[in-house]
């Protein structure tokens, strides 16, 4: 692609998501949009994690005990030592990128569905961790947290206190979607870096890889990690908007659905994730009128778009760069 | 404890049967079934309805729902999963398969029977209570069941022509095909008999514990344990994995009550301390 046509269409992007939606919602006045964006835009971070243990070859469907862990992490800083919202989000992050470390060295050597089965088991410790632990509260979970406040550098205020804005869902809207933007703009520099070059290799032939002097144990646990963080961060923000957290905030299904929101929009492309979140989540939420035939409705489509495109909705638009 | 080894074996008897039907689909397709729990619900109801419902004899029962799954896992096999796996470029796909067949499987049964906890008569009344074991007739029997049902299947696939082919299939899949076996007919013939044996499973434990819509997903995920434990695609695996899983449900409700429940937890990290250890299971091929 040319650099123009790049730059053209990341200024398309940005202007639409910072500058459309909230005019478009602010004219039809579908405030409740605002909240369904905000978990689109969540939720594809958090996918973005899951994509990136994709391009190294495994299948994460551990995502979800991430989510928890980000979202706790940063409701106990908040409630129990008075952090302000703010440094509890790196600090979510960190600490589920410390934590997939030491639960990565010794599940990354596992692969295939070994892995994959794995970490699906992993979104239920975090659950019953969740449950057993006297500093989660049980299954009462962590309630009423306060919304972000103000965040100032040298008494100059960056970001107003969400509690006396008239509008915090604008708010959520503009931090998640802003997110949004950073993640996926970390994940294009890190997949077309040498990294990324070498997280593909991992991909096609680890053993191969490692013959050339590719350290592979070293790289997997990197990704693992930088999936880990997105995760994390996006169950902190998760517990902010909700104002509360529950260890069945994000259980399995959550999981399989981050796998699955990667695998709808395409393995192949970055920004995969994004669409297949914004389709997967709009599609279940349009399908609410529908009723008790919900679920029904939304899994058949599923398997009929399986059918149809098995390689995600992405490779219909670019069907030549895979080939 | 005599009452905790009997209480084991009796799990470990029926999960090895669950654990079985997902190995045999692993083995030969390399698809991960989501949708096995939900199977295995679905085999639930069916019992519930014929037996429960129409008072029909149990051996009816338990035929139908293995008979029922057994169309319904050719179908899927023939349909979907053959479809996919052709036009697919990574084998991972699959999975968004199996797992969007699990959440239609959800709705169905959702639909259909509703989102009570259904139980049925018991078969057999009474309670033996002898050596200081205490265990109602109806849990043996379905033990008994179970342990049938597992030795069948062994011997079938051990010395039956199709269950041959089978192990051919699971072995080396391009190597079978230049051999003459027909793979995509026992492709669905062992998609069929997985399904069918989840069905059964269903049918003959909603006699003890019933059946409600919610809790396909859960049991997923303990035939996943005891794939794991075993080692993906081994027949063998699966009973050991199954038996070792019961084994120690039973022995932890027991012994960690006073800390709550934790049973899950603990065994959750013993798995992840095995897997690290052993990343094939048991006797899992190398990398599945």
């Amino acid at each position: 692609m040319m650099l123009s046509v790049k730059i053209a269409s990341v200024a398309v992007f940005l202007a639409i998501v910072f500058i459309a939606v909230p005019v478009l919602i602010a004219a039809s006045g579908r405030t409740d949009l605002y909240y369904t964006l905000t978990s689109v835009a969540l939720l594809s971070i958090a996918s973005a994690g899951v994509w990136l243990t994709f391009y190294i070859g495994r299948i994460n469907i551990g995502q979800g005990a991430y989510a928890l862990m980000g979202g706790y992490v940063s409701a106990i800083l908040v409630m129990n030592h008075g952090w302000s919202f703010w440094p509890t989000l790196p600090v979510a992050g960190l600490f589920c990128a410390a934590a997939s470390v030491l639960i990565g060295l010794p599940i990354l050597r596992l692969r295939g569905v070994y892995f994959a089965m794995v970490t699906l088991t992993l979104t239920e410790v975090a659950r019953l961790l969740a449950l057993a632990l006297p500093i989660t509260n049980g299954a009462k979970g962590i309630v009423s947290i306060p919304l972000p406040g103000a965040l100032s550098v040298f008494g100059l205020t960056i970001i107003p206190d969400f509690a006396t804005l008239q509008n915090p869902r604008l708010a959520f809207y503009l931090l998640a979607v802003t997110l949004m933007v950073v993640c996926f703009a970390v994940m294009y520099r890190l997949v077309h870096s040498r990294i990324g070059k070498l997280c593909q290799s991992l991909q096609q032939n680890e053993e191969l890889a490692s013959s050339i002097g590719v350290n592979i144990a070293y790289l997997r646990v990197i990704a693992y990690a930088v999936s880990s963080f997105f995760g994390g961060v996006a169950g902190a923000i998760f517990a902010a908007i909700s104002q509360s957290i529950y260890p069945s905030s994000f259980t399995v299904t959550d999981s399989v659905n981050f796998m699955l929101n990667c695998f709808l929009g395409g393995l192949g492309y970055v920004f995969g994730p994004m669409l297949g979140t914004l389709v997967l989540y709009f599609g279940w939420d349009l399908l609410f009128q529908t009723g008790e035939f919900q679920l029904l409705i939304y899994s058949g489509l599923m398997i009929v778009l399986m059918l149809v495109l098995p390689n995600g909705l992405l490779s219909l638009a670019l069907p030549s760069r895979k080939s | 404890m005599e009452q905790v080894i009997a209480n084991g074996l009796y799990l470990g008897a029926q999960y090895a049967l669950i654990a079985l039907g997902l190995t045999l689909i692993f083995a030969l397709m390399n698809v991960l079934n989501f949708a096995h729990g939900q199977m295995y619900v679905l085999g639930g109801f069916i019992t519930y309805t014929i037996y429960g419902q129409l008072g029909l004899p149990f051996v009816v029962a338990l035929l139908a729902s293995g008979v029922t799954l057994a169309v319904i896992g050719a179908l899927m096999e023939k349909f979907l999963f053959r479809t996919v796996i052709r036009r697919s470029l990574r084998e991972e796909s699959t999975m968004l398969l199996a797992a969007a067949t699990a959440f239609f499987f959800d709705a169905v049964i959702l639909l259909l029977f509703g989102e009570k906890q259904r139980g049925v008569p018991k078969i057999v009344k009474g309670v033996f209570n002898e050596g200081g074991i205490i265990m109602p007739y109806d849990r043996l029997v379905v033990g008994a069941l179970a342990l049938i049902f597992i030795a069948a299947f062994v011997l079938y696939i051990q010395y039956s022509r199709v269950g041959r082919a089978m192990r051919a299939l699971a072995q080396d899949r391009v190597a079978a095909q230049l051999m003459g076996v027909k793979v995509d007919r026992y492709s669905m013939i062992g998609f069929a008999m997985g399904a069918m044996l989840a069905g059964i499973v269903g049918g003959l434990l909603v006699t003890i514990t019933g059946v409600n819509s919610g809790i396909g997903g859960p049991i997923s995920i303990k035939a996943f344990l005891m794939v794991m434990i075993g080692g993906a695609g081994v027949v063998g695996g699966a009973i050991a994995g199954g038996f070792i899983l019961g084994m120690m449900e039973s022995i932890g409700l027991t012994v960690l009550r006073q800390y709550g429940d934790v049973t899950y937890l603990a065994i959750f990290a013993a798995l992840m301390v095995f897997l690290s250890i052993r990343p094939n299971g048991l006797m899992g091929k190398p990398w599945g």
